[in-house]
């Protein structure tokens, strides 16, 4: 479970995020959603103090965020981010070993655990043996997905995690994803601005604007009519574009 | 030129051992500094811009004065050290060629580290954060490796920097290749400044190439490339530094020599002297003036050459000329009392400061004192060597004539005398017992005034050496036996063009003619 309870965050006198009041309950999807500078990264990277809050607090499993050194908060999180930061000079399976090393696993189970990971992210076991440089960019995104399950943690942060993959390995790779998350029993918070991506894989979708929630609720509710003006142009493109795939597939053709 | 050569040669191992050792101990003492210090300045921009500020800084003060500057410096906390303690250490030779050379050596390790360090990608740093990796994991696991070859090359820099600087820790008393080039200048021996020269840069190319293997092993990720740089670098500083393993006997007398050919004379013959008692000796050339009396006086080196003028004027700072005797008993008197160095005596030549001409010119400007001298002065040009425009010497000398020249040039002492004959300058400041005079038609002004003090070449031993009876029984029958003739032809057989000489080959020629029994 995480809680963020009244946090906010100031840049340069700016108020980015907050106040913020979430409950987050274990094992649920949650996707924060809005447009750039909305404040959902920030508040993504205070879950693993990344970010420090201004005021306000955050309690992840119960221990507040803060109440012990971060180096020990964060391996208990899984952190991917867009960029995937694989670490160049290590393989595939060092740059894997890395979260159960800092766990303080045994090396037999370190090895074991590497190949294991290999294989939930249906990559070949030589692949272990490559340095990320020699890797596609989809491949690439799937090591550093690996990377962040390695330590096998309860709670996921993902930062546009598929952002940087065409369209069918990205929708792939999120349909993985979510069934690794419901197969693991983890509490998966993921930083989108894409809201197809939102609808598809979330249990649940926080809109957030200039730092503040915006829109709550199951993907469902949100397409549904919404009050907020925003948020109903928001989930209009998908509307749309379903709507038009519907009448595709009844046969119809543009025009 | 082959006995020259095979000379040379026969130097190298003694001078590229103590090369490489210095060398050594400045690069790593400077990479303990700056690798640390680099870490914390990428890591604070309030550490950052001071230390890169100090160390460009310390980059633009020319590494001759650097060295120079802190032998006074380590002198004085000798001095502190030896009232507070109980014993001082030595401030010259090693400690202050190290100080300055680590010093030197620091700003590409440091610049590199920093640009290494804060050069690697941001989402690599944010994935190491990410994971819980601590402040000092994500140095030693990440950030550093990724940072090595950027830190090796800085590495590389400093270590092609520090070889070719070391050279210049000869005039502070260490032992190093510049011996050759020092030593060459000042006796025109080409075929060791040539060599001295050569072999510092293959040095530095050698000590450039392994490390830029290592280099190349870190950014290639080839591990071989890394040990068999490391191994070639072990293994070459291990047959360098061989010679010293030897020789571990200590010296039991060390001579000092100031940097002309008349000291590296006079160093031989006493060196050959005291060797000839059963002792081993080692000598100190190339010292500075001022150097070379507080080295004596802080006993670290026991004896050496001196001339009273220079003594009476620089050291006890006197302006008047009480004549030659009274110079030299004040002398005996004052610097025992002061300093506890002991005049043991007058070798008999003297070795004036004086203004030369060339014989024709001063006739034909009807020039034969310096009273003369002033009159024309005005229209005339002087070259010194580097010391004697900043020497009381010449203060006095132009006051009491009122010398004013068209132009004053400062010389190496060889090139001062090329100008003289070349007509770049028409009067110049030489020495009395310079062979040169002889060789090149030279004549010296008078001095009717009596301007300058005379310049007595005296022996001067330390306090613990004053106290030494076989020292001074090796010695004393130097006093008194050399002529200005004897010691002018020394000089020329080393400062000629043709037939060169060794310095311990013309040491051995005037004991001879000196009738000093070896």
């Amino acid at each position: 479970m995480i809680i963020f309870d009244a946090v906010a965050k100031i840049y340069g006198g700016r108020r980015v995020v907050g106040p913020l009041s979430l409950m987050i309950p274990k094992g649920q999807f949650v996707a924060l959603l809005g447009g750039s500078g909305c404040g959902k990264t920030t508040s993504l990277k205070m879950i693993n103090g990344l970010v420090t809050p201004d005021s306000g607090r955050i309690v992840v499993e119960g221990r507040p965020v803060g109440a012990e050194p971060l180096s020990a908060l964060r391996r208990r999180i899984g952190y991917v981010f867009q960029e995937v930061g694989l670490f160049p000079h290590m393989t595939v399976a060092e740059n894997l070993a890395i979260g159960p090393r800092l766990a303080g696993w045994e090396a037999p189970s370190i090895a074991a655990r590497a190949a294991e990971l290999l294989s939930l992210i249906a990559l070949p076991p030589d692949v272990g043996e490559r340095l990320p440089a020699a890797l596609s960019g989809g491949q690439r995104q799937r090591v550093g997905l690996a990377r962040a399950l390695a330590a096998e943690p309860a709670v996921m942060l993902m930062d546009e995690p598929f952002g940087a993959l065409d369209p069918v390995l990205r929708d792939a790779l999120g349909q993985d994803y979510r069934a690794l998350h419901d197969r693991l029993g983890l509490t998966t918070v993921m930083v989108t601005h894409d809201v197809m991506e939102a609808l598809l894989l979330a249990d649940r979708i926080v809109v957030l604007d200039a730092g503040v929630v915006l829109a709550d609720g199951p993907p469902g509710q949100l397409l549904a009519e919404h009050p907020d003006p925003v948020v109903r142009a928001l989930m209009e493109t998908p509307r749309r574009q379903a709507r038009r795939l519907e009448a595709l597939a009844a046969g119809g053709d543009h025009g | 030129m082959d006995d020259r050569f095979a000379a040379a040669w026969a130097l190298l191992p003694g001078y590229l051992s103590q090369h490489v050792l210095l060398s050594l101990c400045a690069l790593l003492l400077g990479l303990a500094i700056s690798l640390p210090l680099g870490v914390a300045a990428s890591r604070s921009a309030a550490v950052r811009w001071p230390s890169l500020f100090v160390a460009s800084l310390i980059q633009t003060i020319p590494s001759l004065a650097l060295l120079a500057m802190f032998y006074p410096l380590l002198l004085a906390l000798s001095a502190v050290s030896l009232a507070w303690f109980g014993h001082g250490f030595p401030a010259l030779g090693f400690a202050p060629s190290l100080i300055a050379l680590t010093l030197y050596s620091m700003l590409p390790i440091l610049r590199n580290a920093v640009t290494g360090i804060r050069g690697v990608d941001p989402a690599v740093v944010e994935a190491a954060d990410g994971m819980g990796m601590t402040g000092r994991q994500r140095l030693l696991w990440v950030e550093l490796p990724l940072a090595a070859p950027v830190i090796m090359a800085g590495v590389r820099t400093a270590a092609v920097w520090t070889i070719g600087a070391a050279t210049l820790a000869t005039p502070v008393g260490q032992t190093s290749l510049g011996n050759y080039i020092f030593s060459g200048l000042q006796t025109e021996n080409w075929v060791y400044v040539l060599f001295g020269c050569v072999a510092s840069a293959v040095l530095a190319l050698g000590a450039d190439q392994l490390l830029g293997l290592i280099e190349s092993g870190f950014s290639a990720r080839r591990p071989w490339r890394i040990w068999a740089g490391s191994i070639g670098l072990v293994v070459g500083v291990a047959a360098a530094l061989s010679p010293l393993m030897a020789t571990t006997t200590t010296a039991t007398y060390k001579v000092g020599a100031k940097n002309f050919s008349e000291q590296y004379i006079l160093a031989e013959l006493i060196a050959s002297r005291l060797r000839a008692t059963g002792a081993v000796v080692s000598t100190k050339e190339d010292l500075g003036s001022a150097t070379a009396y507080r080295a004596v006086a802080s006993g670290e080196v026991d004896v050496y050459i001196d001339y009273s003028g220079t003594l009476w004027a620089n050291v006890l700072g006197h302006k008047d000329n009480p004549g030659r005797a009274a110079v030299l008993s004040a002398l005996t008197r004052t610097l025992k009392a002061r300093d506890g160095v002991t005049v043991l005596g007058a070798v008999g030549f003297e070795n004036a400061y004086a203004l030369a001409m060339r014989a024709d010119r001063a006739k034909a400007l009807g020039i034969a004192s310096v009273a003369d001298l002033a009159a024309k002065a005005p229209s005339l040009k002087l070259g010194s060597d580097l010391e004697f425009l900043s020497r009381p010497e010449w203060t006095v000398i132009r006051d009491a004539y009122g010398l004013s020249f068209a132009r004053q040039t400062s010389y190496q002492p060889t090139f001062m005398y090329r100008a003289l004959a070349d007509g770049e300058a028409d009067v110049i400041s030489a020495f009395s017992s310079d062979g040169r005079i002889a060789a090149d038609k030279l004549v010296i002004l008078a001095d009717p005034k009596g301007a300058l003090p005379p310049y007595d070449a005296v022996i001067l031993l330390s306090p613990r050496a004053g106290q030494d009876a076989r020292l001074r029984k090796a010695l004393s029958p130097l006093i008194g036996a050399i002529s200005v003739s004897a010691m002018q032809a020394a000089n020329f057989s080393i400062d000629r063009e043709t037939h060169k000489l060794g310095p311990a080959e013309a040491a051995r020629d005037l004991a001879k003619s000196a009738g000093l029994n070896p």
